[in-house]
Order: structure tokens, then C-alpha cells, then sequence
């Protein structure tokens, strides 16, 4: 057998893992930057829930407990009202952080996609691998968060665990749309800043998560339908207690939240691909 | 039939016997050509890159071979970085032909990157992480198993001089070392092509030194290197062979002897009258026409008057005969920056 000299075939040879594995590779890149605040990660994993869980849970339920009966709103307590959609927000409050700052410092501060995309790496596998990346992390504190709600006693159904998927679907859902947006800036003046406060503020207010979105006027209600967290929060109920909405709403939810994903997360390889390959 | 996979020569393996049969069994191909003409790494026919209406890279054409060292000088500006990112198929061009290791990157994108080494002109190491760190994730990115990358790691920090910096935060580098960091990072993949984009920019003399010698080491391997530079030394030290590229085109091509030859006198006086005074001294000295011209040719530039000549020396002597006393003079062997001068009337770096 002769040994061929040819650099093509070695070009070829070697083009085939990262072509299969290269938004893997990304993700392990990922997880080695995270290691470096894994502290963060799981105090504020394990720690705002705690917080939130006590504070509005325990706190704000002994009031509403009180003045409207246990069986206050959607005819369960407080607590098990609130703990699905705490929980959804939290997936929330980590695609905010993770497709934000760090997307920022790959494409610009700290160009570190520019150094991968002269890898055999393409840029929709940067694109999917820091997505991976994110729903690994974000999968990581919604089960520390789902354990706390079974410490708390505030999830009756058998079901509940699969509220841990409602929440990681609306997290990506969110996440790939603010990925795609934050991947169009060239420069951040203060557009991230009020992403924070003008859109995950009030989604996180107003989207049905401490109160029942009925409660609006119906001309207000819009916030909810459009908002990923209202969708992702009612799913979260339906498999937390058994909320009872009608079948093809629990569809629509999960339809919505699958659309925003694929839509976000197309947006945000395309602009990858135009950025990266300028 | 159609042959599907069998573009270009037939292929080394590099992926095991059983990859070679594979491919040996699909593609039966002429033999002759490829084992007497070693076919060039890179071919560049009239490449065009367009922003809008800016043509960046306005129909460059050019072959590297195995092993060379190809260099592209030119200010900042005249397309040398955007055609680097087309040969490094990251950048997709406007038109033209390209091909790299026999490859389209239009198509073989992934593939043909796996065989570079890219040094880019910033610095993009990961500063959340740590030296060795770098070296590690990268390596990752090539597909290579987990105990290969750390091997090489570890041989990279010792080429790049860097053994005791490997827990060490990127941002505590110093420049001259990140710069190490980053062709310790390029080299990681063991790559065929090394392109470097600017690679001593903003270094100081010592950290230039040392990184040029890293390289020639490299092109001794047999390392095909393409680089850009501003700077001619540069080019004079590392280069084989050259293209001087100015506003998206190709001016001249050579090797930098060739290119000095043809473009430059051997010696270059430089005379200094003061900056108020140069343009007029210039003047006076051209108009000299009974004694004979001075030098082959004079450049002005602001600061100082370029003379042209075989013998610097002599012509320095007949510039003093005539009255004319500079402030300070220098002669000094003809660069690649008189090449440039000549051939754009303009400074490599203003």
C-alpha cells in the first residue's frame, strides 16, 4: 500500500470530529470558564431560591393564606401557587446572564468566537455550543431549585419533576432571542442595561408570576401571552399541581415556547455566521 | 459515474488504514503530476473581497508553495489582514479563485482549517482562562484526544518559552508572551499553513527577536508560513518570497533581494537639512544639472532626503562639495521600505 503525500486527504480526515462535534467542543470551552465561578453558580443556585422561596413563600404567603384562605388562588396555597413560577424565572435570571455579558465578550470585548471560528469550528456550532452550554448550566439550578420546592413541600403532584423541563424550555426559549439580539450589537451602549430593566424586569413582574395573570384587565394581558415566562410559569403549574387550563393552551405553551427557541436560535446563527465571516 | 469526494489529488492518510482504503477504493486518479510537482499549499487567482462598495482586496493572485515562507507587505489598510481571513477560510470572498491545500473554503471550510495555524493580529486568548488553559481548549476544538492536546501543551509552553506561565492569568502575560501564548496556541493542531497577521506588532525589540526566532525554527521544520507585516525587516528576516500589496493590489512580487534590485539602489544616503529646509534643499540639489544629478534618484520625505545610489559614501561627498552641510547624515543598505516607497511614493508606517 502506498502512502499517498496528499495534505488534502489529511484536510479531509481531520475536518470530520469538529464537523459532528464542534458545538460539544464549545460547550466543554464553556464549562471551563463556568468552573471558574462555580462558586456563583451554586450559591446563587441554592441560595436565591432559598430566599425567594422563604421570602415570598412563607413571608407574603402567611399574609394572602390569611386574608383569602389556603386555598387562595387557583384553589392551592400561596407557596404552591408561586414555587413553579419562581422556578421558571429563574431560568429566566440565568439566560439573562449567560446571553448577555459572556455573548458580548466572545463576538467583541474578549474575541474569543473570532478565535474559534479559525478552528475547524463553524460559527453556528459556536452558536449552538454556548446554547448547550447554557441549558446544561441552566438544567444544573433548576434541579437544586426543584430539591428546595420538594424540601419546602411545594409541588403536590407527581408530575412536578417535569416542571424542570417547563422552565429549562422557557429559559432557551428567552435565551436563544436574546442571543440572537445581543449577537446583532457592534457596540453596547447600555442596550444590555435595559434589556435588564425594561424588558426581564417587567416580564418577571407581570407575566403571572406572583399573581394570576387574570387579575390584569384584559387589554394588559398581552404582556402575558407574548411573554416566555407566562408560558413557560403555566406549564410549570399544570405539572407542579395540576393547574386546569384547557388542553390545547398547555399545547399552545409549549408550541410558543418551542417556535421562540427555534426562531431565536436561528436568528442568532445566522448573525454568527454574517459577523464571524465578514 | 460521478465521483463524489475525489476533488483535487488523491490524499494522505491521516485517519488509519481503514481511511485509506476508503478513499483509495473511490478515487482513481492520475498519478504523474502530483509526485513529480509539488502542487502549491495556497493559489490565489484574482481574489476580490467587497464591503459595500469597498473593494478591501481588489484582485490579488498568488501561489505558495510547500514549505515557503510568503510574505504580504503593505501599510495598514491595504488588505493584507482580509486576505489572511480568506486564506484562513473564515472570511468568504466576493470573487475569484481560491484553494487551499487543494481545497475550496466555500465548501471545505472545517476541513481546511484543521490543517491551519492562525495567528491573528489581536490577540484572542481567553482571558477567563488560564495559560495552559488556552492551550487546552483549543487543542479540543481540532477533534484531538484530550491526552494528545495536554502532550503538546505542555512541548508549546516550553517552545514558547512559557513552562512557568502555565497556571498563570492570560492578562498577566506580558506582551511579547501573549503573542508566544497565541502561536503556542495556533501550533496546537500541528498545522501544515501558519498564517501570521502581523505578528510583532506593538512588540518591543527583545520580544521581536525572540518570537522571530521561534518562527524560524518553524519554517526550518518545514512549516509553510504566510505572513503579513508593516515591517520590512521583518519581511527580509522571515520571507522566502514576498508580494508588496497597496490599496487591494499586488505592486510587485519577489524575493526580497530581487525586489530591492529591482526597485532600489543598492545604498540609500540619508541626509537630514532640517524639516523646514529639506523640500528647498531637495530642489537645489536636483537642479544642479552641470555637476550631474545627485544619485540615482532622491525620495523626499518630511524629515529627511533619501539619495538613491551604488555609493552613498561618494554621494554624500559630492553633496558637502557642492555647499550643502546636512544636519546628520546616514548611509545605510537599501530595505524593502525603499521598495515600497518607490512603488507607492508613500511610507510603510506614517
Amino acid at each position: 500500500m502506498s502512502a499517498v503525500p496528499s495534505v488534502t486527504g489529511a484536510a479531509l480526515a481531520a475536518g470530520r470530529k469538529p464537523r459532528r462535534w464542534g458545538a460539544w467542543y464549545v460547550a466543554l470551552h464553556r464549562f471551563r470558564v463556568m468552573k471558574s465561578y462555580t462558586g456563583t453558580v451554586v450559591v446563587a443556585g441554592l441560595g436565591s431560591p432559598l430566599i425567594y422561596l422563604y421570602a415570598l413563600g412563607v413571608g407574603l404567603a402567611t399574609i394572602v393564606d390569611a386574608n383569602l384562605g389556603t386555598e387562595a388562588v387557583d384553589g392551592v396555597s400561596y407557596l404552591v401557587f408561586v414555587a413553579p413560577a419562581l422556578l421558571a424565572s429563574a431560568a429566566i435570571t440565568v439566560a439573562s446572564e449567560e446571553f448577555t455579558y459572556p455573548v458580548m465578550l466572545g463576538y467583541k470585548w474578549n474575541p474569543t468566537f473570532a478565535g474559534m471560528s479559525a478552528s475547524p469550528l463553524r460559527p453556528t456550532q459556536i452558536v449552538d455550543g454556548v446554547i448547550l452550554s447554557v441549558a446544561i448550566r441552566m438544567l444544573v439550578n433548576l434541579v437544586l431549585f426543584f430539591a428546595l420546592i420538594l424540601v419546602f413541600g411545594a409541588a403536590p403532584s407527581p408530575m412536578a419533576a417535569l416542571m424542570i423541563g417547563a422552565g429549562l424550555l422557557g429559559g432557551i426559549a428567552f435565551g436563544a432571542v436574546l442571543m440572537g439580539y445581543t449577537s446583532t450589537l457592534e457596540e453596547d451602549t447600555g442596550q444590555l442595561a435595559m434589556v435588564m430593566r425594561f424588558v426581564v424586569l417587567p416580564m418577571t413582574l407581570f407575566s403571572g408570576t406572583f399573581f394570576p395573570l387574570s387579575v390584569f384587565p384584559i387589554w394588559l394581558q398581552w404582556i402575558g401571552w407574548i411573554s416566555p415566562l407566562w408560558h413557560s410559569t403555566e406549564l410549570a403549574r399544570v405539572f407542579s399541581y395540576g393547574y386546569a387550563e384547557p388542553i390545547w393552551l398547555t399545547i399552545v405553551h409549549v408550541a410558543y415556547l418551542v417556535a421562540l427557541t427555534l426562531i431565536g436560535w436561528a436568528w442568532a446563527r445566522r448573525i454568527a455566521v454574517r459577523r464571524l465571516g465578514r | 459515474m460521478p465521483r463524489a469526494g475525489c476533488r483535487g489529488p488523491p490524499r494522505r492518510p491521516a485517519a488509519g488504514p481503514r481511511r485509506i482504503r476508503g478513499i483509495r477504493r473511490r478515487c482513481r486518479l492520475p498519478r504523474l503530476s502530483w509526485i513529480t510537482v509539488p502542487a502549491p499549499v495556497i493559489v490565489a487567482r484574482d481574489l476580490l473581497k467587497r464591503y459595500g462598495d469597498f473593494a478591501a482586496v481588489d484582485g490579488i493572485s498568488f501561489e505558495v508553495a510547500p514549505g515557503e515562507s510568503f510574505g504580504l507587505l503593505g501599510p495598514n489598510g491595504a488588505g493584507k489582514s482580509t486576505t489572511m481571513r480568506m486564506v484562513g477560510a473564515v472570511s468568504t470572498r466576493t470573487a475569484g479563485e481560491l484553494s487551499i491545500l487543494g481545497l475550496d473554503p466555500d465548501v471545505y471550510g472545517p476541513e481546511i482549517r484543521s490543517q491551519l495555524g492562525v495567528v491573528p493580529q489581536a490577540d484572542n486568548l481567553d482571558t477567563e482562562l488560564r495559560v495552559r488553559e488556552n492551550l487546552l481548549v483549543y487543542g479540543r476544538y481540532f477533534g484531538l484526544p484530550g491526552r494528545l492536546v495536554a502532550k503538546r501543551a505542555d512541548e508549546l509552553l516550553a517552545f514558547a518559552q512559557l513552562e512557568e506561565k502555565g497556571k498563570a492569568k492570560v492578562d498577566s502575560l506580558s506582551g511579547g508572551m501573549k503573542r508566544r501564548l497565541t502561536i503556542a496556541r495556533a501550533l496546537i493542531n500541528d498545522p501544515r499553513v501558519l498564517l501570521l497577521d502581523e505578528p510583532t506588532t506593538g512588540l518591543d525589540p527583545q520580544a521581536r527577536h525572540i518570537l522571530w526566532d521561534r518562527l524560524f525554527r518553524l519554517k526550518e521544520q518545514g512549516t509553510t508560513l504566510l505572513l503579513t507585516t508593516h515591517y520590512m525587516d521583518e519581511a527580509e528576516q522571515l520571507c522566502d518570497r514576498l508580494v508588496v500589496v497597496d490599496k487591494g493590489t499586488i505592486m510587485a512580487e519577489g524575493t526580497p533581494a530581487e525586489l530591492i534590485r529591482r526597485y532600489s539602489s543598492r545604498e540609500v544616503l540619508e541626509v537630514r537639512f532640517g524639516s523646514d529646509r529639506n523640500a528647498e534643499v531637495a530642489e537645489q540639489l536636483a537642479l544642479r544639472h552641470g555637476q550631474g544629478p545627485v544619485g540615482e534618484r532622491m525620495e523626499v520625505l518630511p524629515d529627511r532626503i533619501l539619495v538613491y545610489s551604488d555609493n552613498g559614501e561618494a554621494e554624500l561627498v559630492r553633496i558637502t562639495d557642492a555647499g550643502f552641510h546636512p544636519i546628520t547624515s546616514l548611509v545605510r543598505r537599501s530595505s524593502l521600505e525603499d521598495v515600497f516607497l518607490r512603488l507607492t511614493g508613500r511610507s510603510l508606517i506614517e
